[in-house]
């Protein structure tokens, strides 16, 4: 019994090493000014510890560095918010009312659309991503910020109603039938009824959402043209194109700047999350 | 007139009739229960008449209104279910309230009102709990509650009592009936609980199939059972059956079961056109009495249950229940002498199950 758990104890504490040495040797490397990472083991602690890359990685000027993507990651962080807070509302929001509607209310083509929803889950966006660009070219809004949240919202729309639909089909029949027979409509049954007993999956739904759509880089780089370029594409320009001597701790100091926000909202939202999951928000 | 009528009414799903050419009136101030076993339909026939699922053919009124096409909360009916169906996330003040909401009622009417329902059901101190914090019975008061509350011209009953343990069952079901005798409005209520259907009914529909197998008072019901099915529905121990016919026994009729007759005193003279006709006959418990002038009988097992005892005999080629006092001690393999009531007992027709007397 006891050796059963020195075991288990053991394993989980190399499990969590190995997840937490790089951690550990990104946020040392960040704190480190370039001679000692030149000159030192990368597993060393730094030895005058500043925060001069952070200040780099977040609103450094091109003055040092040449080439045409420098700079730090702050306006790239607010296009990021300005693409984000949008496709998260309406992809999350039309998820919430397309399930519903699938899932409480009678419609003729419910299976097709239901069919189409499934395919629309599996299908990879690198599929359709020509077809998408044509699309969001003809509207007008390619290479902008409206024309990524579209992709976004589009793209999240088909996992958040299989999300939805999936909770509300465990709502009891005999609740829907009181509530029309208490004279709830459509909307009145969504707000009153349904959308507060779905709270948690809502939680989940949120976070999952937002996790994707602030980590994406392929819709990012491919519809968001120079104004809506997110943070993820700038981080990518900011490491890969600078010249000469590789800057490590700001490279180090940007990642982590990008992976700041979804690391915060996951820490924030925790009990919710699990709560949500154990809820059944992310069943079949 | 606040009855409600359903005329010819049918019922396909999916090209499958479950209900077949109902017809059916209920008076206004009738406390009507259908009454079935599970799955012959009684829930379809209530949600028909809640508009919670449409007909397939005939038409239905309420309060003299046709309501065939109209949505349910345009019928001025209201439903309390099996399940109690209460909005988890709202008070039970809200939830009593919220068809009130929906009708746009100004918020103070909605509180006044809710607060005179929460004292007529004695649900006061619990108005301001989540459904979640109640008991089955609190619950099912609360449902009750948010029917009462919107003064509908007819209750509807899904099984309303099938999730309470028995001693609260009972005691709900005396509370029904006292809230239907001082409200005096008309009731459907559906169970598959012949007893229930007994003490609450002032009309007891039995159902069988998807078709109407008697229409009545619940006495008559038991005492006069239209045909086998029903005979042996309601009523328990069930009905005892024995296939024989009639015959002649010097001035009076007698049934002879195959293996031995059986003397039925008193029965009324127009059974004298059935004599030597294949019947079934059809007697109660209650309707066997042990008699030393009666035939003989074998008894099998006595059962006594505290009031009454059931006593398993062997009689006339057949095994039959008779139920009797606690008294008198019966042991296993001893004879007894047995005599039907004739004035009481049914015929039926052995071809169509029908009675005949
Ligand atoms: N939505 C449905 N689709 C198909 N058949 C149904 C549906 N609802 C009920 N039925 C059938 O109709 C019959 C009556 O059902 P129901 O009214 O629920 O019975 P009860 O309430 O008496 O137990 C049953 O045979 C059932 O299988
Ligand atoms: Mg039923």
């Amino acid at each position: 019994m006891r050796f059963n758990r020195l075991a288990l104890y053991g394993l989980l504490g190399i499990a969590a090493l190995m997840i937490l040495a790089p951690v550990f040797i990104m946020v040392s490397t960040s704190l480190k000014p370039m001679d000692e990472i030149r000159d030192g083991s990368i597993f060393a602690l730094p030895v005058e510890p500043s925060f001069d890359a952070w200040r780099e990685a977040w609103s450094g000027d091109c003055s040092q560095t040449a080439g045409g993507n420098c700079g730090g990651l702050s306006s790239s962080f607010l296009t990021s918010v300005k693409i984000v807070i949008p496709a998260l509302f309406l992809s999350v929001g039309l998820g919430a009312v397309t399930g519903y509607a699938l899932a409480a209310w009678k419609m003729r083509g419910a299976n097709l659309m239901f069919a189409a929803l499934l395919v629309g889950m599996f299908i990879p966006p690198q599929v359709t991503l020509y077809p998408l660009i044509i699309m969001v070219r003809e509207l007008g809004i390619f290479g902008s910020i409206p024309g990524l949240v579209l992709v976004h919202v589009i793209w999240g729309v088909a996992f958040t109603t299989m999300m939805f639909r999936n909770f509300f089909k465990t709502v009891p029949q005999d609740l829907l039938k009181a509530a029309r027979i208490d004279g709830a409509g459509f909307w009145p049954l969504f707000w009153h009824v349904m959308l507060p007993l779905s709270l948690p999956i809502l939680g989940v739904a949120m976070i999952l959402q937002f996790t994707y759509i602030w980590n994406d880089f392929l819709l990012g780089l491919t519809f968001g043209g120079r104004s809506g370029q997110p943070m993820t594409v700038a981080l990518n320009n900011l490491v890969g194109s600078q010249f000469g001597e590789k800057e490590y701790n700001v490279d180090m100091a940007a990642t982590m700047l990008t992976a700041l926000p979804t690391l915060a909202v996951y820490l924030l939202s925790g009990r919710l999350f699990v709560r949500g999951i154990a809820a059944g928000a992310v069943k079949g | 007139m606040n009855g409600v009528e359903l005329r010819g009414v049918t019922k396909a799903y999916a090209g499958l009739t479950v209900m077949k050419d109902i017809n059916l009136e209920i008076e206004d101030g009738a406390f009507l229960v259908l009454l079935g076993p599970s799955g012959c339909g009684k829930s379809t026939i209530l949600n028909m008449i809640a508009g919670l699922e449409p007909v397939t053919g005939g038409s239905i009124h309420i309060a003299g209104r046709e309501v065939t096409e109209l949505e349910p909360d345009e019928r001025d009916i209201a439903m309390v279910f099996q399940s109690y169906a209460l909005y988890p996330t709202m008070s039970v003040r809200r939830n009593i309230g919220f068809g009130l909401k929906m009708r746009g009622m100004p918020k103070a009417d909605i509180e006044k009102r809710v607060d005179e329902i929460g004292e007529l059901l004695q649900i006061t101190p619990l108005l301001d709990r989540k459904p979640s914090q109640l008991s089955g019975g609190q619950q099912q008061r609360v449902a009750i509650g948010r029917a009462l509350v919107r003064e509908p011209s007819v209750f509807l009953f899904d099984e309303p009592l099938s999730n309470l343990d028995a001693k609260l069952r009972a005691d709900m079901r005396v509370e029904l009936k006292r809230l239907h005798e001082r409200l005096g409005r008309t009731i459907v209520y559906v169970t598959h609980d012949q007893i229930e259907a007994m003490t609450l009914a002032t009309k007891v529909v039995v159902l069988d199939k998807g078709s109407i197998q008697q229409a009545d008072t619940p006495e008559n019901v038991y005492r006069r059972p239209a045909n086998k099915f029903v005979a042996s529905f309601v009523g328990a121990p069930t009905m005892n059956f024995i296939d024989g016919k009639l015959v002649q026994d010097g001035d009076g009729i007698a049934f002879d079961g195959g293996s031995g007759q059986l003397p039925l005193a008193s029965l009324p003279t127009r059974a004298r056109d059935l004599i030597g006709q294949p019947v079934t006959l059809g007697a109660r418990p209650e309707h066997l009495m042990f008699d030393d002038l009666g035939a003989n009988a074998r008894v099998l097992l006595a059962e006594p249950t505290g009031p009454d005892q059931y006593v398993r005999l062997a009689v006339a080629g057949s095994e039959v229940t008779a139920r009797t006092g606690p008294e008198q001690h019966f042991s296993s393999g001893t004879d007894a002498r047995i005599m039907i009531d004739g004035a009481r007992v049914s015929l039926f027709d052995p071809e169509s199950g029908r009675a005949i007397l």
